[in-house]
């Protein structure tokens, strides 16, 4: 199958049976893309699939074929950090950091299509990623202040 | 010096960096996605693990085939206890001093006796994860089974069924006395006198158990795990039968612990597959596994007695605790006495009996958890309080008023508090913090508050004789370098040590490299366990940071005609205190010490205060170094036709005596809230006969973002602890007294007392009398 990773076009072996989530972390590297339950119950392994937040371990890979898919490391980098990244890391909102790939990625598919969502509904749009550290406050709040920067 | 806490006095007026808030250090790594936890590493031609496990709490083993699964194309090990060089061996956790009844067993795969459901029975290592499934599914095992006992209470009675081998169902039970308990009631205006009782609960740490292991250059055992504790390299060498620095743990950052990972989880067998194949191997627990294996929080089962007088003063204290330790020790018994310990909370009682029993079961074992025993105890004895309060027409916050203990007096065991213990200001704040009483938006809704106080030790047990080691080098660059053995879990036990070395040295936080989590490499440090971090490992930085501070300062001093007491290091510079014109750059310095020879490194070890054991006839002596003390405030709205609770306020205030970074203590507040609104509200492990009924996060719920109210937090400070700059520790006390105070404000809200969590609908529907 042919995905576009992260705007990079790359070309991958897979069998049927194969979760997109494991394509990602086994095949293709993307080991920023986390796998805490394989079930779809906490988010952590979320990628945006053609502008979609897809739980990627609940994702055939081939449903993948020939679409787009961005990863937290498509949304920034070190010398030109995304506004979520920046407010997530000037806000506290990392703590051990396992959810922060799903919850960034979530927040991202968020402002594509709400640039200016409520508290409500940022909430709303992470419910989906579960994170045991932080108690959602400042992920809520980073989230809020990269829609303003952004 | 080792074993001395240098307090470094000359930044003591104006830091620049303890104290404010700022990112930690690895923030950055980890919003990009470059962070590697353990299941995001792998070797060339690695094999992968896989451990079958039984399907019954209670059975004998009669005979195990493993010659099917041998013969799978791709499998390159089959392990069973026989194969094991020492599978028997005892639990230890990191301790540098034995300690007598404290130690239970290690039975690296079940041959005997199956204990729980899922206790490891084989290992394999195959070429790929489907095929060592596959192989796991071939071996055949033929049980006897056996009635098992789940309640502990009845594994308490004599001729109950027993769970191990020759060790009887009561681990331990542990007593305070104090006073004359039955003077205390005789004396007493009233008495309350309830039962109160929690469920196991799980972790749900994000980052599922995991590490790979693999056999180096120098034919050391290296395996690179998501551990609290580094040093069970130890427990996995005695299991191999090899000397201890034939194993090396390494930890990368850890997705998150909360005292499960704890024990050893894949670590010995990742050790015996690597050992037995030649092979690195990987092993990854599903999200399943980790909730059907891994060790839960203990239930127990509390029945308090409190007597006071009618003007609300706490005379007398009877409490039997009796909690489920599961199937194995491992570290039931510490928590008992935690349990014990705290089990009059933070009040001033005359007269005070407890008596608390751990007892083995079938059910899955029991072992640390975020507040180690004490969040149960606390959710009984405010609990009590409320009711007392209620009785005697008082409000929660005065009777409270007229009860907790204060700097200078005895907790029941006799241990004098002499550190700061700001309970009632953490209290008066919390309750003021509530503001104007909400409004029922909806005819069915009922409004009410709750408060609750609770306290929690941090640092080791002191009969355990702990202690930390830190490295803090400058480079000749100006940068520093600071090694220590610590394991970071999420709590920015690293990022702290950075702050630490920072501010004495006068660089800035990207100045800074912490080098953690590597018993080949990083000075041992001990356990992330007991909110003993900053405590241990924080003076210990502190102490090193200093020593090469005044390396450093002596050196400038000659070079400047001036006294180095009289010199500040700032920005790179050393400058005349007052006087920052009158300046040398940093690195000249330390290039004139290098020159010389003067040491511009340090190895401090901190130790904690070393006592040994208490008196178990009367629990009187010292268990812990110091305690961090706050309290919780919740209001909440319940629907009556649904019994549902919405949290409207949740407040969380305690004394942390100095906030080496605010930011990181506001994270650990909020998240500790969140973790005992879980507690309080939907979070139980439902077993049936042993048989866990919750295994996934859609049946075991915790809060999700939905759920969670926007935590209020109060930072005190008293400066008053035993940490660095008069920190205390603050990870497991901020999840202590939420439960009880939602618990509280439930009952208030509904005028009826819920004595078990979690507080589900049904039960409050119940206490309604809106169902039978």
């Amino acid at each position: 199958m042919e995905i576009k990773l992260n705007g990079e076009l790359r070309k991958v072996d897979v069998s049927p049976w194969e979760t997109l989530l494991e394509v990602l972390r086994n095949k293709l590297g993307a080991t920023e893309v986390k796998n805490g339950c394989s079930k779809g119950d906490c988010g952590a392994c979320a990628v945006i699939l053609d502008e979609r937040p897809v739980n990627s371990c609940l994702t055939l890979a081939l449903q993948a074929n020939g679409k787009e898919v961005v990863t937290l490391k498509g949304i920034g980098t070190e010398e030109k950090l995304h506004p979520l990244q920046k407010c997530f890391i000037e806000g506290g909102a990392i703590q051990c950091g396992f959810c922060t790939a799903g919850h960034i990625v979530s927040a991202k598919a968020l402002l594509d299509k709400n640039p200016r969502p409520t508290r409500d509904e940022i909430r709303e749009a992470i419910s989906g990623n579960l994170c045991r550290c932080t108690g959602y406050k400042k992920i809520v709040e980073a989230i809020e202040g990269a829609a303003l920067e952004a | 010096m080792p074993g001395e806490r240098k307090t470094d006095m000359s930044s003591r007026d104006g830091y620049q960096i303890i104290g404010k808030p700022m990112p930690r250090h690895d923030a950055w790594d980890k919003a990009l996605g470059k962070t590697k936890y353990a299941d995001d590493f792998s070797m060339p031609g690695m094999l992968y693990g896989k451990v079958l496990r039984s399907r019954y709490p209670a059975a004998k083993i009669l005979t195990i085939d493993t010659s099917e699964a041998e013969r799978l194309p791709g499998v390159e090990a089959v392990l069973t206890a026989k194969d094991v060089p020492n599978n028997e061996t005892v639990t230890r956790f990191g301790q540098t001093h034995e300690v007598g009844g404290f130690e239970g067993l290690y039975r690296v795969l079940a041959d005997k006796k199956i204990r729980y459901m899922g206790e490891g029975i084989a290992l394999i290592a195959a070429k790929t994860q489907e095929i060592a499934e596959k192989a796991a599914k071939l071996i055949r095992v033929d049980y006897e089974m056996l009635p098992g006992v789940f309640d502990p209470v009845e594994a308490m009675k004599p001729g109950a069924y027993q769970v191990g081998e020759s060790e009887s169902n009561v681990i331990c039970n542990y007593k305070v006395r104090k006073g004359h308990i039955e003077e205390g009631f005789a004396q007493s205006d009233i008495i309350i006198e309830n039962t109160y009782r929690v469920p196991h609960v799980e972790h749900a740490f994000l980052e599922p158990d995991s590490g790979v292991a693999w056999i180096d250059e120098n034919d050391v055992i290296t395996i690179r795990v998501s551990t609290q504790v580094m040093e069970h390299f130890r427990g996995v060498a005695d299991v191999l039968g090899i000397p201890h620095n034939q194993v090396r743990v390494v930890v990368p950052m850890v997705g998150g612990g909360f005292g499960s990972k704890e024990d050893i989880t894949v670590e010995t067998y990742l050790a015996l597959l690597t050992q037995r194949t030649g092979k690195p191997v990987k092993m990854t627990y599903t999200r399943e596994e980790s909730i059907l294996v891994t060790s839960k929080r203990h239930p127990y089962v509390m029945k308090y007695k409190t007597g006071a007088t009618k003007d609300g003063k706490l005379v007398a204290l009877e409490a039997e605790l009796i909690s489920d330790a599961g199937a194995h020790i491992y570290l039931s018994p510490w928590v008992l006495l935690y349990s014990t310990v705290n089990a009059t909370g933070p009040y001033d009682i005359t007269h005070v009996k407890v008596d608390a029993y751990t007892v083995l079961t079938n059910n899955t074992f029991c072992s640390a958890n975020r507040g180690f025993g004490v969040p149960q105890v606390c959710f009984a004895y405010e609990s009590q309080m409320d009711e007392l309060a209620k009785r005697l027409n008082l409000s929660p916050l005065e009777i409270r008023k007229k009860n907790y203990l204060k700097k200078g007096d005895a907790l029941a065991t006799g241990r004098v508090l002499n550190y700061a213990v700001e309970t009632q200001q953490t209290a008066e704040k919390t309750s003021a913090a509530l503001g104007e009483l909400s409004k029922p938006r909806l005819p069915n809704e009922k409004i009410g508050r709750g408060i609750a106080s609770g306290m929690m030790s941090y640092g080791r047990m002191v009969f355990l004789h702990d202690t930390s080691r830190s490295y803090v080098g400058v480079e000749l660059d100006g940068s520093v370098t600071v090694k220590c053995g610590v394991q970071d879990i999420g709590g920015g036990q690293a990022s702290s040590l950075a702050s630490i070395a920072a501010e004495v040295l006068g660089v800035s936080m990207k100045d800074v490299k912490v080098f953690i989590g590597d018993t080949a490499l990083t000075p041992i440090a001990g356990t992330t366990t007991a909110t003993r971090q900053l405590y241990m490992s924080g003076n210990a930085t502190l102490s090193a940071a200093t020593e090469v501070k005044n390396n450093i300062l002596n050196k400038a001093g000659q070079m400047m005609e001036a006294h180095p007491g009289d010199l500040v290091i700032r920005d790179k510079r050393i400058h005349v205190r007052g006087v920052p014109s009158r300046f040398i750059t940093l690195e000249s310095a330390i290039k004139a010490c290098a020159a010389e020879g003067i040491p511009l490194y340090n190895v401090a070890q901190f130790k904690g205060p070393f006592r040994e054991l208490i008196d178990f006839k009367t629990g009187q002596g010292q268990v812990f170094p110091d305690f961090t003390f706050g309290s919780h405030a919740a209001e909440v709205a319940v629907d009556t036709e649904t019994g549902s609770v919405k949290l409207l306020k949740l407040i969380a205030c305690y004394d942390v005596g100095r906030a080496i970074n605010p930011l990181s203590v506001e994270g650990q507040l909020e998240g500790g809230a969140l973790y005992g609104l879980g507690y309080a509200l939907t979070e139980k492990i439902i077993l049936d006969k042993g048989i866990t009924l919750t295994p996934s996060f859609s049946e075991y719920l915790i809060p999700t973002s939905l759920d969670a109210p926007d935590v209020k937090t109060i930072i005190v400070e008293s400066g008053g602890g035993a940490g660095p700059f008069g920190a205390k520790g603050i990870g497991e006390p901020a999840c202590v007294s939420v439960a009880p105070a939602i618990a509280n404000a439930v009952c208030n809200a509904i005028g009826a007392r819920i004595f078990d969590l979690p507080l589900t609908p049904e039960k409050i529907l119940r206490a309604l009398k809106k169902i039978s």
